[in-house]
């Protein structure tokens, strides 16, 4: 088996792997980056999801191999230097933005993207763009809101509540 | 003014942190030194004889360490069923064998054939492929009632059909039954189909076994919602190891939704596997084996009728139903159309009288069992729709009927055996009412029209039964086990709090809560408070989570366990004050003793509790640590009413949610920011289950949607924004909290609302539509429409 290096998270990591070694299989065993998670085998969910230099990627629909050199990061590589949460982090804690946290990486990732393409982003565009990402749990309603509010703003009510 | 700490606050959930920052430890994480991998052939046929399987040619491929197939497993037990039914005519229920491995015949797509462990998962999954199983295909049953007809193919050839039971509840109420209908002013009749869904918990299932030779333990750390229940059925019931030689490990797990309470093969079969060849053995799912051998949910198909009187007061009720419970049965799967479903018929009205009969009929499917809600879903999605069309029947108000029929005094005993402790079914409409501005509808639907749409509001009520435990209730009620829980509190001699509870969260966030509630009674800050659960080694046995149980049961157990450490404390604060123990205080932290200045801070007292120089060793034991057991006397009684309002397109039939709107009692609440997300996430599985949501077989029993490609999960963009409200709060009246369970809620109330407001604007769109099964994709809907113009 060759080595593959790669830049995760800022620092120069190599491990071996295979032809047919997942990038997201590289970071789990390989790198015992657990963070990273698979949830599907169809590049369906986006629990995976992680950024290949800046790019938001589906770590399970990329081989290693084939990305040798590249700069990745992951939700580990999320937090502010100081170890406190990221803005984004920090708004899906405030926001109840996650439950059993497996879909979390995952859309931490894709809303970072989102907000460095679109840094003030309606509701409707928050929703259209993790149309890659499926929790099961929250219902997307406090993800919705947390992604919002670390681009700064509040979420509108729904039109027909009553004020 | 919210509060800020305690009962009552919205405290942020501590496993957030690690859960943000990639630190969670779930299953998939665990590495166990050594470990081999397994990976399963799995059936590709619904139905088959096995003539043979040849493992030759995959135990020559590399990494191989063996290939096993049922031979391997003679002398072990089957998988066992937890709750036993009893048939109309008194015999219990037909209960099939269900091995590991198929052994003999392949019963389902996805039935697990052979297991190699090897090296690497994928040297496992190479071999698993070269393996050569000679399967004759049968003809299978996939319709029930195809499957209960005379000369069908059986499922399994030493039962005497495909019927599983035959339950009729309340027997004694049938005649009667019949003749309220038989005499009725009016009779709605519905036939529907309550369509089959895959839990999936964004987590796929997971094993890993290990064994120590040194102490002959062996260990799982597996996907689990109930790691004591797993260790009870898999070490008395499947491989015969005594329960302190057997440690079930469930750590941080990526959502549930119930499908994993259940007992699996995978997990047997890697506990039995590092014992054979002395390796930690692991398995992990992958999401199109998840499809094929998680259990299913739902999947019925009942008739029910709702007679009314001259002056529209309910008089009778009477279901029809055929539960299909997949090939084998899942742990629990009896229970669910009979137990959690039967017993909810009466919802939160004041119908006299109730019969419903049960056909639980096997397939060539995937074992079904409890899906969020289990049972109640199907009881209430039936039960609102039939009143929906009788009030359209009728030309009458759909709120006026359910409101004129409102169960209105507490407690309240219905013909269903349950009697539900508190409620208030108007409180919770009317508060419905003014959330969704149902007097602007009118116009709302006006433009709608001026739009080219098609706009539809639909209301309906809910009650569940939660808080699953009474164990002698259960007991009767055939339940194989007992439905209490428990903690242990132990409190260290610095004052810090470990709470180890039997319940366990997998996205409920109890790390929080509960060291909220715990933190509250004593007075001191959250933060001091630990919560210990999922794993058999270091908590006391309870019976895990599920059936909007945690807070209710293990709550409550928690609760009890720190009154006794509450009291021993104050018995140790008088010695230490002298003063008597009636006359002590405990308030923030601090013992007092009434009329006096004298005060001592809590931890003051715990570390006399370890260091015990000065202390009434005649009279108390040192230390502190106390465990409770709670059983309570009845199921709890969230009610509430949800709405949905929907335009749909003419022209596509799509559906469109503009609004969804739950006013929920459940009674006290802990932390309202966790509550509101249990209904989020129940809404948006009830929608889920209304309009995307479908598990399909063909006639030949091939899964359909066994993948994200087929199957429709909910995605962000097919979700409004929520309204919930949960002011309305009616204290249970028999657990110390007086909570009642908000985690099923959302799954249950949504799916009514949905398909009434689809109907609804079918209707005004002059289009006699009286019922559309779901998922109501655009295609059903635009059909239905079109079908009858
Ligand atoms: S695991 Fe990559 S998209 Fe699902
Ligand atoms: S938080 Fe559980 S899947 Fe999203």
């Amino acid at each position: 088996m060759e080595n593959v290096t790669l830049t995760v998270n800022g620092k120069e990591r190599s491990a071996p792997a295979e032809g047919r070694t997942l990038l997201v299989e590289f970071l789990r065993e390989g790198l015992r980056l657990t963070g990273t998670h698979v949830g599907c085998d169809t590049s369906q969910c986006g629990a995976c999801l992680v950024h290949v230099d800046g790019e938001p990627v589906k770590a399970c629909s990329v081989l290693v191999q084939d990305i040798a050199g590249a700069e990745v990061t992951t939700i580990e590589g999320m937090a502010n230097a100081d170890g406190s949460l990221g803005t984004i982090q920090a708004a899906f804690r405030e926001h109840h933005g996650l439950q059993c946290g497996f879909c979390t990486p995952g859309m931490v990732m894709a809303a970072a993207s989102l907000l460095k393409e679109n840094p003030k982003p309606t509701e409707a565009e928050v929703r259209h763009y993790l149309e890659g990402n499926i929790c099961r749990c929250t219902g997307y309603h406090n993800i919705v809101k947390a992604v919002m509010a670390a681009s700064g703003q509040d979420v509108a009510p729904p039109a027909v509540a009553a004020e | 003014m919210p509060k800020d700490h305690g009962i009552g606050a919205s405290s942020k959930r501590r496993e957030d942190a690690r859960f943000l920052t990639g630190k969670g430890r779930y299953t998939d994480d665990i590495n166990v030194a050594g470990q081999a991998h397994v990976a399963f052939l799995r059936s590709d046929v619904a139905h088959g004889r096995i003539n043979g399987i040849d493992t030759s040619a995959a135990e020559g491929m590399p990494g191989v360490l063996r290939v096993f197939t049922a031979k391997d497993f003679e002398g072990v037990g089957g998988l066992p069923c937890g709750w036993q039914i009893t048939s109309i005519d008194g015999n219990p229920m037909q209960e099939p064998k269900h091995p590991i491995l198929a052994d003999g015949k392949v019963r389902h797509v996805g039935d697990p054939i052979a297991a190699v462990v090897a090296e690497t998962a994928a040297q496992a999954r190479d071999a698993a492929e070269a393996i050569v199983p000679d399967i004759e295909t049968l003809p299978a049953v996939i319709d029930m009632k195809a499957a209960l007809a005379e000369g069908a193919p059986k499922v399994h050839d030493d039962l005497t059909s495909n019927l599983c039971y035959d339950w009729g509840f309340v027997q004694e109420n049938k005649e009667a039954v019949d003749k309220a209908v038989a005499e009725a002013a009016h009779v709605t009749t519905l036939e529907l189909v309550n369509n089959r869904l895959v839990a999936n918990p964004m987590e796929p299932r997971v094993a890993v076994g290990d064994y120590a030779l040194h102490s002959d333990e062996s260990t799982l750390y597996t996907t689990s919602q109930n790691p004591h229940v797993i260790r009870l059925l898999m070490g008395a019931f499947v491989l015969g190891i005594p329960e302190h030689k057997l440690r079930v490990v469930a750590p941080d797990v990526g959502g549930g939704f119930g499908t994993k309470i259940f007992h699996y093969a995978e997990e047997a079969f890697c506990t039995f596997a590092a014992k054979e060849l002395q390796r930690p053995v692991k398995w992990t799912s992958t999401r199109s084996e998840a499809f094929m051998s998680d259990a299913h949910g739902r999947d019925h198909v009942t008739k029910i009728e709702l007679a009314l009187d001259a002056d529209n007061n309910f008089t009778a009720i009477r279901c029809q139903t055929y539960a299909n419970m997949g090939a084998y049965l899942s742990t629990f799967a009896p229970s669910v159309p009979t137990w959690l479903h039967g017993t909810l018929l009466a919802g939160n009205y004041k119908t006299p009288l109730i019969y419903t009969n049960v056909k639980a009929v096997f397939t060539n499917t995937v074992p079904v069992d409890a899906y969020r809600g289990a049972g109640r879903p199907e009881a209430t999605f039936q039960l609102e729709r039939v009143i929906d069309m009788a009030a359209r029947e009728l030309g009458v108000d759909p709120v006026a009927l359910r409101r004129q029929n409102f169960i209105t005094e507490f407690p309240y005993a219905t013909p269903v055996a349950v009697e539900y402790d508190t409620g208030d079914y108007e409180g919770t409409m009317t508060k419905l009412l003014a959330m969704i501005d149902r007097d602007g509808f009118a116009e709302r639907r006006r433009q709608s029209e001026a739009n080219g749409k098609l706009r539809g509001l639909g209301i309906n009520c809910y009650i569940e039964a939660c808080g699953i435990a009474p164990s002698q209730l259960v007991g009767q009620l055939g339940a194989r086990a007992g439905l209490y829980e428990s903690a242990t509190v132990r409190v260290n001699a610095t004052g810090g709090l470990v709470v180890m509870t039997g319940s366990h969260s997998h996205g409920q966030g109890h790390e929080t809560s509960f060291a909220q509630v715990v933190a509250d009674m004593i007075g001191i800050d959250e933060g001091q408070v630990e919560i210990v659960h999922g794993d058999t080694a270091n908590t006391p046995m309870g019976m895990g989570t599920y059936g909007s149980r945690s807070l209710a049961v293990g709550g409550s157990a928690m609760v009890r366990a720190t009154e006794k450490i509450i009291a021993k404390a104050k018995k140790i604060a008088s010695h230490l004050m002298e003063a008597s123990a009636d006359d002590i205080e405990l308030k923030d932290g601090k013992f007092t003793v009434a009329g006096t200045d004298k005060e001592l801070a809590w931890g003051d007292v715990t570390l006399a509790a370890y260091v015990p120089h000065n202390y009434p060793l005649d009279e108390i034991e040192p230390g502190l640590e106390e465990t409770a057991f709670y059983d309570p006397n009845n199921f709890t009684y969230p009610a509430g009413a949800y709405a949905c309002e929907v335009e749909v397109d003419p022209e596509t039939g799509k559906v469109d949610i503009l609004a969804m709107a739950a006013a929920d009692d459940f009674g006290n609440v802990v932390n309202p920011m966790i509550v509101e997300g249990q209904v989020h996430g129940g809404l948006a599985q009830g929608i889920g289950q209304a309009l995307l949501e479908n598990c399909a077989y063909d006639a030949d029993g091939q899964l359909l949607s066994a993948s994200y490609m087929d199957y429709a999960m909910p995605r962000a963009h097919d979700m409004p924004m929520f309204q919930v409200d949960h002011s309305s709060q009616t204290p249970c009246t028999h657990n110390p909290l007086g909570v009642k369970g908000c985690g099923e809620a959302g799954a249950i109330g949504s799916p009514p609302s949905v398909v009434n407001a689809v109907i609804d604007a079918l209707q005004s769109g002059g289009h006699d539509v009286r019922h559309i099964d779901m998922p109501l994709t655009p295609a059903r809907v635009w059909s239905a429409m079109n079908a009858a113009k």
